[in-house]
């Protein structure tokens, strides 16, 4: 493939995620405040925060650290485009797929986090640090059921020999469910139940939304970052709800409809384009909107406990299904 | 507070998304935990006191409204009642069970609207939305008996200024049926939702003897298991005819442990509470007269004539109010006028309760006691680094001399 081909396709990537995301946020606000009884922002609410904030004068504390402050939302934006960038989208295989795999999304996934909790830490307030504190202990809360989870559908696949195991365009063309048997699929129901826990943490999303708590700690990471910055940091988290939503879909849910409704050529593309916003929007639907709108927030020693205990758990009895399904399989 | 090893300061407020007031708490934070807490109030004193000693007292009733914008009708009924008692003012019956009425309407909606607050405190705003929704058919019908959905201006010296028609009978009992029907749900989304109870159970603890030795008052100390309630220790109005009962998490199963969890049974059982009391003065409700002085002029000139002191109390939806009035004969305003909020008496219930938590739990905490701060503020000067407190003569030279550099435009 050519080096200007790529270039190309990313930069379409690039703005379609950044619009796709910026739609979603608008839905999923639309959406919680029906929840609520209550109107809503309109559907073009995200786009006019983003457009207004990028407007607005951006102001660095004087306590910070400078060049980290304005370092941290580039990296942020930038780490969250790049991880769209290696999963499969619809009927597309991931444009990098030659150069990264499975185990490379998971550290991209880390780095807005850290970014964030870097920039928090480096703008000298108070508040901010206690926002990089609990940032980070979710994060290291939250990372072990997402590996385990990875890993279990990996080593699934790899016993199957249909090709490089750690590549999600390998994954994401060997649907799993067909693949194993009964107490397989029992395994990888837990661990798509783990990961749909897992998403709204790493979104920071209520009940996870802790880092960032506005009643508690005035917005946490993000208090001293305004104008230019913050909207950096507003598109990464929209860019990386898609990410997020497209990682769970590459992994559990990566059929298409064009082959089964026999359209072909540009037609069934962009019908499988269609199909997969659909069911990435299901994904932060089932796993962001609605949970965001049913629960309380929870406090960081909670968050910690319920991923280390629980939900591990829940994802190495996953794990130890699809190793039994492997043995009685063969 | 001495600073420690490993610990680090936490400034919260005067102006703060937690806090819907000013008021500065410095926390002293060890990780998560916080070992200590400085509360310094005075960021919005109004001088509402001072104010009501240079107005006739038809006037003072109005500034007394105003003190607070949810209790808006509890220190208007202590302001009464202590000018009552100084000037010796005969009150109907009637009159009596429509201050009730109002008062009860009143605790429910302020309940109401610190649930939703506590709610959203925890972020859970889903709940605070849908509590909020529902708190509207209380204004409504506020409304609809006193014509303001805050600010009643119903009370006055000697009775009441509205009747309750037995027209609107039928649409005060409309209301207690939907809040029936509500009242078992509201307590079901609150006390049996498991995010709730995690958030909230051994959250903010205060121990009876805490709260006894801090003089705590209304649902905080209730929670803790003090029955403690103006209503019950010193009937007024009609309550003695009514016999109200202080609430106490006991009457919800409950052993008191005075934690947030407690404070939120107490608060929603009292709302079930009046509901009960507004049925029954409905019912019980005499007929005559609302008001012993028809004629406002009539009244004045009684109250200028009127010479003694009294005590007003009342058992506002977040605790005791009270205020105290000096009338001298020949004088139109009052002498003396001094209000105490119950926030004023709740608030170093803080202290213990912020004790040994951890920074999460700090908004819900603060909500806890409902703080209404602009009530209870005193002020507060700092100039420089020092702070010092003023004598009253002082605050009115100097605000005389900026008066003065104001009018001669040296500003």
């Amino acid at each position: 493939m050519s080096g200007w081909h790529l270039v190309w396709q990313a930069a379409a990537v690039m703005v379609g995620s950044g619009v796709v995301g910026l739609v979603y946020k608008g839905l999923d606000r639309k959406l919680a405040a029906r929840m609520q009884a209550r109107v809503g922002p309109p559907l073009r609410q995200p786009f006019l925060d983003l457009g207004k904030l990028l407007m607005k004068e951006t102001v660095v504390p004087r306590d910070a650290v400078g060049w980290l402050f304005r370092a941290m939302p580039f990296l942020a934006a930038v780490a969250s485009f790049t991880t769209l960038l290696y999963l499969p989208l619809g009927p597309f295989p991931p444009i990098l797929r030659g150069y990264g795999d499975a185990v490379l999304v998971l550290y991209l996934l880390a780095v807005p986090a850290l970014a964030m909790a870097l920039g928090g830490f480096a703008s000298g307030s108070p508040l901010a640090t206690v926002g990089g504190q609990r940032e980070i202990v979710m994060l290291m809360s939250y990372e072990f059921p997402l590996a385990v989870a990875l890993v279990g559908v990996v080593w699934r696949l790899r016993a199957l020999e249909v090709g490089p195991a750690f590549s999600l365009a390998t994954i994401s063309a060997n649907p799993l469910w067909t693949a194993v048997g009964p107490l397989g699929v029992f395994g990888l129901a837990i661990l798509l139940g783990c990961l749909l826990v897992v998403t709204p943490a790493e979104l920071s999303k209520i009940p996870f939304d802790i880092p960032e708590a506005e009643t508690e700690i005035a917005g946490g990471l993000m208090v001293e970052y305004s104008g230019t910055y913050l909207a950096l940091f507003y598109l990464a988290d929209a860019v990386k709800t898609v990410a997020m939503a497209a990682l769970v879909v590459a992994l559990f849910i990566p059929y298409g409809i064009a082959a089964p409704l026999g359209v072909k050529g540009v037609g069934g593309q962009v019908l499988d384009v269609a199909f997969f916003l659909v069911k990435a929007f299901v994904v932060m639907f089932a796993a962001a909107t609605t949970v965001r709108v049913a629960m309380a927030r929870f406090k960081v020693d909670q968050v910690v406990r319920g991923f280390w205990l629980q939900i591990t758990a829940g994802a190495v009895v996953g794990l130890v299904l699809l190793v039994l399904d492997k043995a009685v399989m063969g | 507070m001495a600073e420690a090893e490993n610990t680090f300061r936490i400034p919260i407020g005067p102006i703060h998304p937690a806090l819907k007031e000013p008021v500065r708490l410095s926390f002293q934070v060890e990780g998560e935990r916080i070992v200590g807490v400085d509360i310094r109030t005075g960021f919005a004193h109004r001088g509402i006191e001072y104010m009501g000693m240079r107005r006739n007292l038809i006037q003072v009733l109005y500034l007394a409204e105003r003190i607070c914008g949810i209790c808006s009708v509890a220190h208007p009924i202590a302001l009464t009642q202590a000018v009552e008692q100084a000037a010796g003012i005969e009150v109907p019956p009637r009159s009596q069970y429509i201050r009730v009425i109002i008062s009860e309407l009143e605790r429910i909606h302020s309940h109401l609207l610190w649930a939703g607050v506590a709610a959203h405190e925890l972020g859970f705003d889903t709940l605070l939305h849908l509590t909020w929704k529902v708190r509207e058919k209380v204004l409504d019908i506020l409304e609809e008996l006193t014509g303001n959905r805050i600010d009643y201006a119903i009370p006055i010296y000697g009775g009441v200024r509205r009747d309750i028609a037995p027209d609107q009978y039928p649409k005060v009992q409309g209301t207690i049926r939907y809040y029936r029907g509500l009242l078992d749900e509201l307590l079901d989304t609150f006390l049996r939702d498991p995010s709730v109870e995690a958030r909230t159970r051994g959250v903010g603890v205060l121990e009876p003897e805490e709260a006894d030795a801090l003089c705590a008052v209304g649902p905080t100390a209730r929670a803790s298991g003090l029955a403690k309630d103006v209503r019950q220790d010193r009937p007024y109005l009609a309550y003695g005819e009514l016999g109200v009962k202080a609430i106490t998490p006991r009457d919800w199963g409950l052993v008191p442990r005075g934690d947030v969890y407690d404070k939120i049974v107490v608060r929603l059982l009292e709302v079930g509470q009046s509901l009960g009391l507004i049925e029954r003065a409905l019912l019980e409700m005499p007929d005559g007269e609302i008001t012993s002085f028809p004629k406002i002029p009539a009244l004045l000139a009684h109250l200028k004539k009127a010479q003694g002191e009294g005590l007003g109390w009342h058992e506002a939806p977040r605790g005791e109010v009270i205020h105290y009035v000096r009338l001298e004969a020949g004088v139109e305003e009052p002498v003396v006028w001094k209000v105490k909020a119950p926030t004023y008496s709740n608030l170093m219930s803080w202290k213990p309760m912020f004790e040994g938590q951890e920074i999460a739990d700090i908004p819900i905490i603060a909500a806890s006691i409902d703080p209404c701060i602009c009530c209870m503020d005193r002020v507060h000067i700092v100039r420089g680094e020092d702070e010092t407190g003023m004598a009253m003569e002082e605050l009115l030279r100097l605000s005389r001399a900026k008066t003065q550099r104001i009018l001669t435009g040296n500003g």
